[in-house]
């Protein structure tokens, strides 16, 4: 790789890779995601480099191990180029067929390709799939082309063109200028529109000005930042090149969470490539303007995704937030000046700067422009990392790009931003996705998790579980947030052991209102979106565990009660075998009876009992 | 990186001042200063639990909460770190701000059933009884991080610090072991608004956070003064041999 002294040269080396690459040349790009690497996507490239070499056709293919390719439910993902037909659930073993078949026949392997869970139609083409067709990607646009390992692959796209532009065409008012017109607002979930944070930046008067990548990624079942740091680390850190221009930065960090440690390594390789190739250090493209990067290791606190606590926690102090004012932009890292943004809102600026920020703002809704990356999880057919235009309807996320329920259950809710965002009922299906939106049902954007929930949820359980989280993260710096999700904690046991009582419920309404109030940062402040939401839109499932110690759901195991239909039973003693406590008893070909004083509500009887014999109540 | 606000003691070097309107009263005030001190100089009481005057405010207890702006776009701030702006408009007793102190207040009785501080102020508020659930009767510690900020900020040697996360947070020296930065002089437990820091002086002794330190006589009166690594740490920061510390200030 060349170091690039100037535009010419980069142009010349652009313009070559461009011309040695011959855009027919077949190409097998496996998924190296989040969700296909655990499902054995190395074991598959293996595989696929041994096929290859065994045809002899290692140097006419070009196998690449690339980023997400977004439908994770069908991990281990394979996508054939020029035709872009994808194979899903590929195990080494089908490595050969396909190049049997598809590379060297031409053929499409039918019992590896996509087949709707519905209609029964099947789809080889990337573009056929409804769940890719309703996908608008700009962030992830890459993600399943690239080798994330390679500068050349990134350049060739067009990569650090923006760049280019940002450093030589542009003054960095300009710059703040175009990402003002853009309508981008941070992805991290608090969506404060990013070029007026620029400016504010740019206008304090302290010197040095610092900028920092917020990759501190913690919502349980959310992996899009990650995602985009293994899939394309050069668009994050092209992204903070313009953003350290605009604002005046020499030096940014990259806050990376030490649980991803490929995003770690893929980062620094990108580092250590755009440093040797002129595009970090000294002198930038000789525009005269000096920026570089350094990675900082975080130790997995949730909190410390929370700016203040994230500064904190790489000044090398507790993880702890602390009140606002003053904000980073004014006084951040080391007390100076500071631009904080999330991953995803920088892969976003070297293509607002390319294409313009008309085009940007031509997308979306009138107050959130743009799109968004949602974690797809949950309930749904198709989970996986889907980029929709802001305003696209949840009916369309879970539904069309989703592909229904899972067994054709019935829609319930979906919990959005995380474990503190507001689960949001049915009856809002319809609602078009934005910051503003979302926020009037009582949720959040957060970082854009996206949790389908069917029938089988009880949604009292649901509020626990976030809240447990929830419980377990707070850094127990203030007063209402450490003692009010402790017993915010406490009274949703009482309610799931039936326990609970319709003052218990006032109170926690109470509370939560005291919580988002006065709490310090933004866990303790939103953490009340799951209680509330809940309640709001859910209070007859309080009220059934509050007067009835029933859980409808039956999910609640303190409240449930197994017993055995006298004329079902057969006595086959199946379940007495697997009764951990020796609760069942009865006679042999006789019906048989569980005590309720023993039994733990384990379930495991109703799972033995093949004749459907066991009740729960 | 700890913002500090500026305080009583540090008046002189204070911006200009400006009008803002506290309770419905245009008062002067100088600009940056916190809320809570300028409502304070000007007669407006506002409880707190983990502000000092000589100390940096962190926010800890949330009991100084006011609420600025005007109706319907308020917001609850902590007085303790907010710079006190032209224009600003506080409440420092409205419905919603002593909702949420009393509220607080609740929190911190069920934690701490048995503070006589916490009682107080509770009763002051018209919290006599919590609703939520005490874990440990006997226990007594707000975390307001009085303590570790003073060992901190003032004294200089961080012998103490929060450990861990959630209610269980706790105040630790390094690995719960006895400190070797630890100088005795027993600040944090001076601090302390709930007296929860034990510390024992017997024969010359004085123990505390599991550690002996032996005192050092008046070298006039034979009175006790401070622990020998004390006035060792004194000696440092002043760069006066340790014996010129070794008079009591009586008998100085």
């Amino acid at each position: 790789m060349p170091k690039f002294e100037s535009i010419d040269h980069l142009r010349e080396y652009r313009r070559q890779l461009i011309a040695k690459r011959d855009p027919n040349q077949p190409q097998v790009l496996v998924c190296a995601g989040p969700g296909c690497l655990p499902m054995g996507s190395e074991e598959v490239a293996a595989a696929f480099r041994e096929e290859l070499e065994k045809n002899g056709l290692a140097a006419q293919v070009l196998l690449k191990e690339c980023g997400c390719h977004g439908l994770c439910a069908g991990a281990v993902r394979v996508l054939i180029r020029p035709q872009e037909i994808t194979y899903q659930h590929v195990t080494p073993e089908d490595a050969a067929e396909i190049v049997e078949q598809t590379l060297k026949e031409g053929q499409v392997v039918d019992r590896l390709i996509y087949e709707d869970l519905h209609t029964q139609e099947k789809a080889a083409y990337k573009g056929e799939i409804p769940f890719f067709k309703g996908q608008m990607p700009i962030v992830l646009r890459k993600l399943d082309v690239i080798d994330p390992t390679s500068l050349d692959d990134y350049l060739a796209l067009g990569g650090y063109r923006a760049l280019r532009k940002a450093l030589l065409e542009m003054k960095p008012d300009e710059i703040i200028d175009a990402i003002e017109k853009s309508g981008l607002r941070g992805r991290g979930g608090g969506g404060f529109p990013t070029g007026r944070k620029w400016r504010i930046c740019q206008d304090a008067l302290d010197e040095p000005k610092f900028i920092i990548c917020n990759g501190d990624e913690g919502d349980p079942g959310a992996f899009m930042d990650r995602a985009v740091m293994e899939g394309d680390p050069h668009a994050v850190l092209e992204g903070m090149i313009i953003g350290a221009r605009a604002i005046g930065a020499s030096k940014g960090y990259i806050y990376v969470r030490h649980e991803y440690p490929l995003a770690v390594g893929r980062l620094q390789l990108a580092i250590q490539q755009a440093q040797e190739s002129g595009f970090l250090g000294k002198n930038i493209l000789r525009s005269g303007f000096d920026f570089d990067i350094k990675i900082s290791r975080g130790a997995g606190a949730f909190v410390c995704g929370e700016e203040t606590a994230l500064i904190h926690s790489m000044e090398g102090f507790i993880g702890e937030p602390r009140p606002r004012p003053p904000y980073p932009v004014q006084a951040g890292l080391f007390g100076k000046p500071t631009v904080i943004n999330n991953v995803e809102t920088w892969a976003n600026v070297p293509e607002i700067i390319n294409l313009g920020a008309d085009w940007y703002a031509g997308i979306g809704t009138e107050n959130s422009k743009g799109t968004k990356v949602f974690s797809l999880v949950g309930a749904v057919n198709q989970t996986g990392l889907v980029e929709v235009p802001m305003g696209t309807t949840l009916r369309q996320i879970v539904y069309d790009l989703g592909g229904g329920l899972r067994q054709d259950r019935e829609f319930k809710a979906v919990q959005t931003g995380g474990p503190s965002g507001g689960c949001i009922p049915g009856q809002f299906l319809d609602l078009p996705v934005d910051y503003d939106s979302l926020q009037s049902v009582g949720s959040i954007m957060g970082s854009g998790g996206m949790i389908v929930m069917d029938t089988s949820s009880c949604m009292v359980d649901v509020a626990r579980y976030f809240i447990n989280f929830l419980y377990q993260e707070s850094c127990g710096k203030c007063t209402p947030c450490r003692e009010g999700l402790k017993n915010l904690l406490f009274l949703l046991d009482e309610i799931i052991h039936g326990r609970g009582t319709e003052e218990q419920l006032a109170l926690m309404e109470e509370l939560c209102g005291t919580m988002a109030a006065a709490s310090i940062c933004g866990l303790g402040k939103s953490a009340v979106n799951p209680v509330l939401s809940t309640m709001k839109y859910f209070r007859e499932e309080y009220l059934a565990h509050i007067r009835e110690k029933k859980c409808p759901a039956l999910v609640c195991r303190p409240l449930l009660k197994y017993t055995v239909d006298p004329e079902t039973c057969t006595g086959c003693l199946a379940c007495v075998r697997e009764c951990p406590v020796g609760a069942i008893s009865g006679k042999k070909k006789m019906a048989q009876e569980i005590d309720q004083e023993l039994c733990v509500k384990c379930g495991l009887c109703y799972e033995a009992c093949q004749f459907d014999a066991v009740k729960i109540e | 990186m700890v913002w500090k606000i500026s305080d009583e003691t540090a008046y002189d070097t204070l911006g200009e001042e400006v009008h803002l309107t506290i309770n419905g009263v245009t008062i002067r005030a100088p600009q940056d200063q916190s809320l809570l001190v300028t409502a304070r100089q000007n007669g407006f009481e506002i409880p707190t639990l983990c502000y000092h005057r000589d100390l940096p405010s962190e926010g800890h207890c949330r009991l100084c909460v006011v609420e600025i702006g005007e109706h319907p776009r308020t917001q609850i701030v902590n007085s303790c770190t907010y710079p006190t702006q032209a224009g600003l408009v506080v409440q420092t007793h409205s419905e919603t701000v002593l909702q949420a102190r009393r509220m607080v207040l609740e929190l911190l009785l069920a934690r701490t059933p048995k503070a006589k501080l916490i009682q107080e102020m509770a009763a002051a508020h018209g919290v006599y009884e919590s609703r939520f659930k005490t874990d440990d009767p006997e226990e007594l510690c707000i975390l307001c991080g009085l303590c570790v900020r003073t060992c901190r900020e003032v004294v200089g040697v961080s012998a103490i610090s929060m450990k861990g996360r959630t209610p269980d947070k706790q105040v630790a020296t390094p690995f719960m072991e006895k400190s070797s930065a630890c100088i005795g002089c027993g600040s944090c437990a001076f601090v302390c608004p709930n007296n929860v820091i034990p510390y024992t002086e017997k024969e010359g002794i004085r123990t505390i956070w599991g550690r002996d330190f032996e005192l050092q006589p008046c070298n006039v009166c034979g009175n006790y003064i401070a622990p020998k690594y004390q006035l060792e740490h004194w000696a440092k920061i002043t760069g006066d041999p340790v014996e010129n510390f070794f008079v009591c200030k009586d008998c100085r």
